[in-house]
């Protein structure tokens, strides 16, 4: 990995970490007056469906439900063929195996929370094995998050360091890197966190854990972008960006949507290198894919609950 | 695959467009003595839109007499009842916005983005802002009584029709006074469409009346011997006309006239928002916009990643159908403009800048003008030093502070400047250096009616919006 030879601050000194919210907010805002329409919008809600992280991060998960979700990412409409998969089921590291067994012969990645979600308050050695545990259990992709306890002390190479350790721990799994944006504090300080999380070699980088308020919002969405545009141009390694938290409804979704394909281009377009990790979005997206499809809504009990 | 956004218009139901428009003059619409009428059209295809009375020397006499005659009853009444007036056109806007909006953008070209967040809006917040003056003049002229000076002449240009109407009537009849606004030639619509709306907020015949033609209108109508006021926002030519057609009158005047603004971005500052800064700065209103950033000086440590910047949000710049809401940049405002356009991008390719243009294709019908960027220009570059009010960008180089400021304000100009850094200090440092009316720190055009606005030099003098903006429509005395 040729980049991890860029460290922190020499990536800040490279990209600058100026962010001006007024004007990243502004943009934000114009962003989301886009009027996306008929066949656009079909194309939009077909690939916010692929991009999608099912997930489900509860103490009550069981067993049961993370079967029941398995098979909902798998066919999210069981009864119309034409709706895709979506990417990836996203759960708690001790349904691993559940997860595992469930998708088996899909094409859904099984993604697993790792090291001390949420908060990421334990020792690094508990963190990095919580990992290699999930990876040995079968999961194809980890969302880590980053120490902000660290981050906001200012230990930007322990950060650093810590993510190359988990990125090794990851092994072949790919490797999510949450930034748990709301804990922040400015736009500055999201650029600073996406510049060491990608130097650090993060396959994706990932706005908010959805425990936190704020979680992800589009002003952040479109920094953690400029920030990913501006270290693929420096260093030629394209990295993946998922948003989380909050996203709900197709309109949101669609708003993310444009703010990678406005800032960052139709290569971002795909859930090699987009992710929208979200629980009850996938059955508006349903609902309204059969909305442009047909003129009119269908009863909500049509879709199913997971 | 490519996401190519569907079109999404914005339907032209809500709008009706007369096939004729007569002159609007003591409460009614009136045939113009001279019978003559000129068609105007819709730029983005060329389409006629309707046909519009030109107003002669008779017409304009008669203007200016309802205007008298409305001037004692209208500036007589309680000051709060002239506020309640202006509330209601304030909130007749609200209601009427998409309508005008529409209207705004079928006639001028403006994308319906614009006209509807940025246009309408405003025009109707300033309605708002100074009737909340009209019965507290004594506040804004502390110590002074503040009497209004009568019938105001105001004659306002193409770019913003709606925007520029509002901030010439809405001080003027707050203080009490009454006026004869002329719209540009080629953007008499939303004007005809306001007179409509004083109508619906029942202000009384003659206190607004809008008579519409071409320059030659309008040179009679800021002539007429009883005008007490006028205000003119356009070109600089125009003004100095104006200005020496006066001169030993007892008018008064305020003149707001052309820029070419500096934008000045300092390697600290955060780019990816400088660049939304420096294309907000002149592709806003395709150019038309006398307070454009149309001269970028980047420090030139940051040129180059500047430049990249800006030539890879250029390519995400949507130029198209002025009513699709995706549209960014529309249509220019007039065949006359655009000839005037590339009679001046064509001086700067002849004195050697380097022209970069956006790739978009242009529509076949209508006036269209792709999103330009100029580099390697220097001072003594003519697109260095006239406006050109259109959306091409002049970028120069700068290494220190001082040098920023000497080449900002190095041109005939003073309107508008815009500084990007992180460094406050270096802002303020800045602001009081750059001899410009308006500073926009870490933005640009960004306007509010309690900000005033206005020039240096040949940028013209006076103020509009704010108490600054009561100031050019009154005359004080101690009370």
């Amino acid at each position: 990995m040729a980049q991890t030879t860029l460290g922190p601050q020499s990536l800040f000194d490279e990209l600058g970490t100026a962010v001006d919210a007024v004007g990243a907010e502004q943009r934000a805002a114009a962003l989301a007056t886009r009027s996306i329409k008929r066949a656009s919008k079909l194309w939009a809600l077909d690939l916010a469906i692929r991009c999608c992280d099912l997930t489900t991060l509860e103490g009550a998960d069981t067993p049961g439900k993370i079967r029941a979700l398995a098979s909902k990412a798998m066919r999210p409409a069981p009864t119309d063929p034409s709706i895709p998969h979506v990417a990836a089921l996203c759960i708690y590291p001790s349904l691993v195996k559940v997860a595992a067994d469930a998708l088996r012969g899909s094409e859904v990645a099984v993604a697993s929370v790792a090291t001390a979600f949420p908060s990421g308050q334990a020792a690094l050695a508990t963190r990095l094995a919580e990992i290699e545990t999930a990876v040995a259990d079968g999961a194809d992709e980890i969302d880590i998050v980053i120490s902000r306890s660290a981050f906001l002390a200012g230990r930007f190479d322990d950060v650093h360091d810590e993510v190359i350790r988990s990125k090794e721990a990851c092994g072949d799994a790919h490797l999510k890197v949450i930034l748990e944006t709301g804990e922040l504090g400015s736009y500055g300080a999201v650029r600073q966190a996406s510049l060491i999380a990608m130097a650090a070699g993060a396959d994706f980088i990932k706005t908010s854990t959805g425990k936190i308020s704020p979680a992800s919002t589009l002003p952040v969405a479109l920094v953690m972008a400029e920030s990913i545009r501006d270290y693929a141009d420096l260093t030629g390694r394209a990295v993946g960006l998922k948003v989380a938290g909050g996203i709900r409804s197709s309109k949101d979704a669609i708003r993310y949507l444009v703010v990678i394909h406005e800032t960052l281009g139709d290569e971002w377009l795909d859930p090699r290198r987009f992710r929208i990790g979200a629980s009850s979005l996938l059955n508006d997206l349903l609902m309204q894919t059969d909305k442009q499809r047909s003129g009119v809504y269908s009863d909500p009990d049509g879709y199913t609950l997971d | 695959m490519n996401w190519e956004y569907a079109p999404a218009p914005e339907s032209t139901e809500i709008v009706s467009v007369d096939d004729t428009y007569g002159l609007f003059i003591d409460g009614d619409f009136t045939d113009p003595a001279s019978g003559e009428y000129v068609k105007t059209i819709n730029p983005a295809t060329e389409e006629v839109l309707a046909a519009i009375a030109q107003a002669d020397a008779a017409d304009v006499d008669r203007a200016v007499k309802a205007a008298r005659t409305a001037f004692e009853p209208w500036s007589g009444q309680p000051a709060s009842d002239r506020a309640k007036y202006l509330f209601r056109v304030a909130r007749v806007m609200q209601e009427r916005s998409r309508e005008l909006a529409v209207l705004e953008t079928m006639n001028g070209g403006k994308p319906i983005r614009e006209s509807r967040d940025v246009d309408v809006p405003l025009a109707a917040a300033h309605f708002f802002y100074y009737a909340g003056w009209a019965d507290k003049l004594e506040y804004a002229f502390a110590g002074r009584r503040a009497e209004p000076l009568g019938v105001a002449a105001q004659v306002i240009p193409w770019n913003f029709p709606l925007l520029m109407l509002a901030w010439k009537i809405a001080p003027a009849l707050a203080a009490g006074n009454t006026v004869v606004l002329k719209p540009a030639e080629t953007t008499p619509l939303t004007a005809l469409a306001f007179a409509s709306i004083c109508d619906q907020a029942g202000i009384p015949p003659g206190v607004v009346n809008i008579i519409t033609g071409g320059g030659k209108t309008g040179a009679m109508l800021v002539r007429h011997p009883d005008v007490d006021k006028v205000a003119f926002t356009g070109s600089t030519e125009v003004g100095k006309d104006i200005q020496r057609a006066i001169a030993g009158t007892a008018k008064h005047l305020t003149l707001e006239l052309g820029g070419k603004a500096p934008n000045i971005v300092f390697a600290d500052a955060a780019l990816d928002q400088a660049v939304e800064g420096i294309v907000n700065g002149i592709f806003f209103n395709q150019g038309h916009v006398c307070c454009a950033g149309s001269r970028l000086l980047v420090q030139e440590s940051a040129f180059e990643q500047v430049m990249a910047k800006l030539k890879r949000r250029l390519g995400t710049l949507r130029l198209g159908d002025p009513l699709d809401k995706n549209t960014d940049i529309g249509a220019i405002n007039s065949r006359a403009q655009l000839d005037k356009i590339n009679r001046l991008v064509a001086t700067g390719v002849d004195e050697g800048a380097e022209l970069y243009q956006s790739s978009c294709d242009l529509p076949e019908r209508g006036f269209w003008f792709p999103p330009s960027v100029f580099t390697g220009v220097s001072q003594s570059h003519r697109i260095a030093q006239e406006e050109i009010f259109g959306p091409v960008l002049s970028v120069l180089t700068f290494r220190t502070p001082e040098e920023a400021v000497e080449k900002a304000n190095n041109t005939p100009y003073g309107l508008s400047a815009g500084v990007w850094t992180e460094k406050g200090s270096l802002i303020l440092w800045m602001a009081d250096r750059l001899r410009a009316g308006v500073v926009w720190a870490n933005t640009f055009n960004r306007f509010d009616p309690a900000s005033a606005f206005g020039g240096y030099k040949e940028s013209g003098f006076g103020r509009e919006g704010g108490p600054q903006g009561l100031s050019a429509y009154v005359k004080l005395s101690e009370s």
